[in-house]
């Protein structure tokens, strides 16, 4: 899923200073489950800065409203109507429902209340980790399932590099070093050879690299650019 | 056959056990200093590894350091990490130092940008160490580039070098570590500084045992420590760096920090020496640096031996 974290209140504080009709909309998906950006989030937040503004002796009329995803047209067609009479939106979603709403309710003003962060995993109750990068050319094969891209600090590709010490990263006692992982892990399968290749350098053109990136299924389209020709 | 690229390769190459110092340019472009450090060790090392942006701090450039060295007749040793740039820069950096008579590089990781003083900055990470490594070897036995293209022109002989760290993590992994980078086409490697030499034995006799010692001249990296305080930075904060306790205790009970962190390190050289398959010794005194001449000396390798 997508991680993200709610940011400090201060900042958005600050960013909603010129509005006086603000909508807190919460997400369903991704940070609901990650506990940043769901419903409940989304009408703890309206509270908060309700307090915060009359503190400043500056009050505001603030509520909040989920929706399922907004990260889909669909959905935020549905809610348009809802939020009509708002002068912004503060959307609890990831940077990715920030810019859909923006591109489909264009005169209206969308602003993120979220630091989008990665896409992770819950390891445990409360604590998430990033796993991917979205390199655009997976490569979980070669490591059996564990990400160098990803979980190396270094995204290194050809083994461990000499900071790697007690199975941890160098850049933090928190931090597993992803090749310690992968060597276990190819050990444990009996591939331990698959360590042994150079593997040559990365085609990062299939990353962000490579620009902006955008998946077309032309038999996914409903309307093929053939049949618009 | 290839000609030498290097004296230092033609040192290693002769059967001698070959010595190389280190440089640490400067927060500044001002670089007396390392010139007058330089000088300092002229008669003791057969070259000088620059380090290029250590520990993520920015410094004068390796290359631009370089360029002072050839001035003064000196022979550097290039490092090279692939954190700053990408492999247009590395390649581009490469041909430039190539043009005005480097011979020597160092390809690295290089420390994680999170430790320096640009905490701020991009990891680039284009390339990992070992494909740095395959690209320059590629360039110079292959004539293309990374991405296929022909150089206009062949390179001259280069010689190439990388690290080992016989004390990170998997210890067991290490000597295949070694044994992928000859693959990728290593020839020279410096080893992280030993200060648990059992463990660097125990490393070493791997090594033999995979025919690595034939294949790649090993340098020991040596480090005088100069006090208690520095032996217990190394020890807590450097990841990928064994301190044992008896070395500390060592220090603890000399009268004498500076005295005895030189002996331990004219000692360790000694043992270097006698271990089958290590090449060679490369001294970072960083900051004390005018030291080189007086290890180098008690450690019998001087003179060092005229190969030109
Ligand atoms: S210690 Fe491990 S995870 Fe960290 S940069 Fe080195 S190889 Fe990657």
């Amino acid at each position: 899923m997508i991680v993200g974290d709610r940011k400090p209140l201060a900042e958005i504080a600050e960013m909603l200073q010129p509005y006086n009709k603000i909508c807190v909309l919460g997400c369903g998906a991704c940070v609901t489950v990650c506990l940043s950006g769901g419903e409940k989030e989304a009408a703890e937040t309206a509270a908060t800065l309700s307090i915060w503004r009359k503190k400043e002796g500056k009050e505001v009329e603030v509520s909040s409203e989920t929706m399922l995803r907004q990260c889909e047209y669909e959905y935020i067609d549905e809610l348009a109507e809802k939020i009509k009479g708002y002068d912004v939106i503060l959307s609890l979603a990831c940077g990715v429902g920030v810019q859909a709403m923006t591109e489909r309710l264009s005169d209206k003003v969308i602003l993120p209340g979220l630091n989008t962060q990665f896409f992770g995993y819950p390891l445990e109750q409360g604590v998430w980790t990033e796993n991917c990068l979205g390199c655009g050319d997976c490569v979980l094969d070669m490591t059996m399932g564990i990400c160098p891209i990803a979980r190396c600090s270094k995204s290194m590709l050809n083994g461990p590099c000499g900071g790697s010490q007690d199975g941890k990263c160098e850049v933090s006692e928190d931090v597993d070093c992803a090749w310690q992982l992968i060597y276990e892990r190819l050990g444990k399968l009996g591939v331990i050879d698959r360590m042994d290749p150079v593997q040559p350098p990365k085609d990062w053109s299939t990353s962000h690299h490579g620009g902006p990136r955008t998946v077309v299924r032309e038999d996914a389209r409903v309307e093929t650019t053939s049949e618009q020709a | 056959m290839k000609q030498p690229a290097s004296k230092l390769e033609k040192v290693l190459k002769s059967g001698h056990f070959a010595v190389t110092g280190e440089l640490g340019p400067p927060k500044s472009a001002d670089v007396e200093t390392v010139k007058h450090h330089a000088d300092e060790m002229r008669n003791h090392v057969e070259a000088y590894n620059i380090t290029d942006n250590q520990t993520a701090i920015v410094r004068t450039s390796s290359i631009g350091v370089a360029a002072t060295l050839m001035q003064m007749g000196l022979e550097p040793v290039v490092q090279m990490t692939v954190r700053d740039r990408n492999r247009i820069a590395l390649q581009g950096d490469l041909l430039g130092a190539a043009s005005f008579g480097v011979r020597n590089f160092l390809c690295l990781q290089g420390d994680h940008g999170k430790f320096g003083n640009e905490p701020g900055s991009k990891n680039v990470n284009d390339l990992d160490s070992m494909q740095w490594i395959n690209a320059v070897k590629r360039m110079r036995d292959d004539n293309v580039f990374i991405g296929g293209e022909e150089l206009e022109h062949p390179l001259p002989n280069i010689f190439i070098g990388a690290v080992a760290n016989p004390f990170a993590d998997p210890f067991e992994y290490r000597p295949y570590r070694l044994a992928k980078k000859i693959a990728a086409g290593v020839q020279f490697v410096q080893t992280q500084c030993i200060f648990d030499l059992d463990r660097f034995e125990k490393w070493m006799e791997k090594v033999r045992e995979l025919g690595l010692h034939e294949k790649v001249y090993i340098m020991g990296g040596v480090t005088p420590i100069k006090s208690l305080g520095a032996a217990r930075y190394m020890k807590n904060n450097v990841s990928g760096m064994i301190v044992p306790d008896a070395l500390i205790d060592r220090l603890k009970g000399a009268q004498d920090k500076k005295k005895e962190g030189l002996n331990i390190a004219i000692e360790t050289i000694q043992r270097l020496q006698e271990i089958e398959g290590v090449a060679g010794v490369h001294v970072m005194a960083i900051a004390w640096e005018e030291m080189v001449p007086e290890i180098v000396e008690r450690a019998g390798l001087y003179p060092r031996p005229a190969v030109d």
